[in-house]
């Protein structure tokens, strides 16, 4: 019983960020439809109207570009000075122009450009994150089913989930005695956890109201799996497929540093071996930016699949 | 006895040992086909239980119930149940809702075709053919009830059971909803099993009220015979003097005799 209870809380806060989020959104992007079919039918043909939507496009869009601004101003202003270690943003740009214009270069070995680089960990993570998906699923619908399974599964999960990733990159290395599925396995054992977590909370907390529909409309367990069961659970599932995300991303990197190869992880590695700092900085803002994008896709799919089954 | 439903000698006890609760002693009933039966009561008196057991969701302690010669063991179609808070699936719209019933209930016995056909006769029954494709979120809570009563007429139940199906309603919409209720009843006849704690709502609709006895070890107290005409005229029972008096004997029962345990703990 504490187990679950400190579950819910461990991942509580992962929990929320998709219904908190949701719910804004949903109005919002209902907003935005009723505005735009106002506007149609006079495109254009009222100023005022015009003025007030740029006024709202800027307050969106000037403090993110404000704050960016003072930022990378600051940087420069820092890394300006004489003696200054780490490079500035106008010299990170100046010495990885080759990089930034021709991300798809090819020199044989690791030397390729950063899109390969990337593309080569996003493969890897798409690999780990498939199959910690497919199991993650299963086992959290297993351990949300059954009491049996839970109290069996539970305590090994809970002790399991809390290994850093990078521990178990020698005991894969041992087993599969070659590094690409090795870093597949880290970011599978790493991405698995909130999955299985989150998917047997949501089976768990299936509303009974549901359930008796099911039971008085005879569902057989096909039917419930199919129709009750996974879009009841939906929401919580896609909270762990998005925390699991993120800490695949996490885990590739640093994955990849002790693997070698190419991949946007060694490419930081051996870049810090041949003291190119610049390199670094780019790495770090392509790996952020990377990693902001597979979190948005996930939120996406998400709120696409889920649209509904948060109201009641 | 040959009756329709019949509710024989049912007790109900919850948990064992030193922290069982009695929750039903004896309850007994007979119900003829196309009757309706309200059942009255505090809140906590088990009248829900009641309603669940019939409804197969819950399991009797001893005692049995029997419906049209079989007995009931686990839910069915046949006896579908209108829920309190609706439960709609929310991912579905509000055909589908009434459309997953309806695909389970007859799949072997009207054609895909006969099945969409009677999806959309039933929500328009419950006057909802405007909403088909909306989603329960995006419906008013009447509206969602409607969907509900649709959803479980639609399976064609020997007994509609009725779990305080307008509790959650504003005044207005639950009058609207009940006449509704009068008169798709009048229309094809069925079995009403209802729960509910509204005395307007029970001498209105009913043929019988049963009225239950405070709990635990909750029996039936008494059970009223409403002789009125129908179809009955909300406005026109105002000033009935029949329908007084059996109102009148309803809060009797519920007020004197017995009392709310909350109230009389106060």
């Amino acid at each position: 019983m504490s187990a679950i209870l400190d579950r819910t809380l461990t991942f509580g806060a992962g929990r929320e960020r998709p219904a908190a989020e949701a719910s804004p959104t949903q109005p919002v992007a209902r907003k935005a439809t009723t505005t735009a079919a106002r506007a149609q039918p006079r495109p254009g043909a009222d100023p005022a109207a015009w003025s007030r939507r740029l006024r709202n496009t800027a307050a969106v869009v000037l403090p993110p570009l404000i704050v960016t601004a003072v930022f990378l101003f600051l940087w420069e202003m820092m890394t300006s000075s004489q003696g200054a270690v780490l490079p500035g943003p106008s010299q990170v740009i100046s010495d990885t122009w080759e990089l930034i214009v021709n991300p798809f270069y090819d020199y044989g070995g690791n030397d390729v450009g950063m899109a390969w680089q990337l593309l080569a960990s996003l493969e890897r993570v798409a690999y780990g994150y498939a199959l910690a998906v497919v199991a993650g699923i299963g086992l959290g619908v297993l351990v949300g089913q059954s009491t049996w399974a839970m109290r069996g599964l539970d305590p090994l999960f809970q002790v399991l989930r809390t290994v850093p990733p990078l521990a178990w990159l020698p005991i894969s290395l041992a087993a599969f005695q070659a590094s690409n599925p090795s870093a597949i396995f880290v970011i599978f054992i790493t991405a698995i956890w909130p999955i299985i977590i989150n998917t047997s909370v949501g089976i768990r907390n299936i509303s009974q109201d549901y359930v008796n529909v099911a039971r008085v409309l005879r569902l057989n367990g096909f039917e419930y799996f199919t129709k009750i069961m996974l879009p009841a659970a939906a929401p919580y599932v896609f909270s762990g497929l998005r925390i699991g995300i993120g800490l695949a991303w996490l885990a590739i990197v640093a994955a990849e540093m002790l693997i070698g190869g190419v991949g946007i992880g060694f490419f930081i590695w051996d870049a810090w071996n041949a003291s190119m700092l610049s390199d670094i900085v780019l790495a770090l803002v392509y790996v952020g930016l990377v990693g902001f994008f597979l979190d948005r896709l996930v939120a996406i799919v998400g709120n696409w699949v889920t649209r509904g089954t948060q109201a009641g | 006895m040959t009756s329709y439903l019949s509710i024989e000698h049912v007790h109900k006890t919850f948990g064992e040992g030193p922290s069982a609760t009695e929750v039903l002693r004896d309850v007994d009933l007979h119900v003829d086909r196309g009757e309706f039966i309200s059942i009255i009561g505090h809140s906590g008196c088990g009248k829900s239980t009641v309603l669940n057991i019939v409804a197969g969701l819950l399991e009797t302690s001893t005692g049995a119930v029997i419906l049209d010669g079989k007995e009931v063991s686990k839910p069915g179609p046949d006896r579908s149940v209108v829920f309190q808070n609706h439960s709609l699936l929310p991912w579905l719209t509000v055909r589908d809702n009434v459309a997953l019933a309806v695909d389970k209930t007859f799949k072997g016995t009207k054609s895909a075709a006969e099945r969409r056909e009677w999806v959309l006769q039933t929500l328009d029954m419950v006057g909802m053919s405007h909403a088909l494709d909306k989603r329960p979120d995006e419906i008013s809570g009447g509206m969602k009830q409607r969907v509900g009563i649709a959803r479980a007429l639609a399976m064609e139940p020997k007994v509609l059971l009725m779990d305080e199906p307008f509790g959650a309603l504003d005044a207005l919409t639950r009058a609207h909803l009940q006449d509704e209720v009068m008169r798709i009843q009048s229309e094809l006849g069925n079995t009403v099993l209802m729960v509910t704690h509204d005395v307007d709502e029970a001498v209105l609709l009913s043929d019988r009220i049963v009225m239950m006895t405070n709990g635990p070890a909750a029996t039936i107290g008494e059970i009223l015979e409403i002789d009125l005409p129908k179809p009955r005229e909300r406005l026109a029972m105002a000033d009935n003097a029949e329908y007084n008096h059996y109102r009148a004997e309803v809060l009797r029962f519920l007020h004197e005799r017995h009392k709310n345990p909350e109230s009389e703990a106060a």
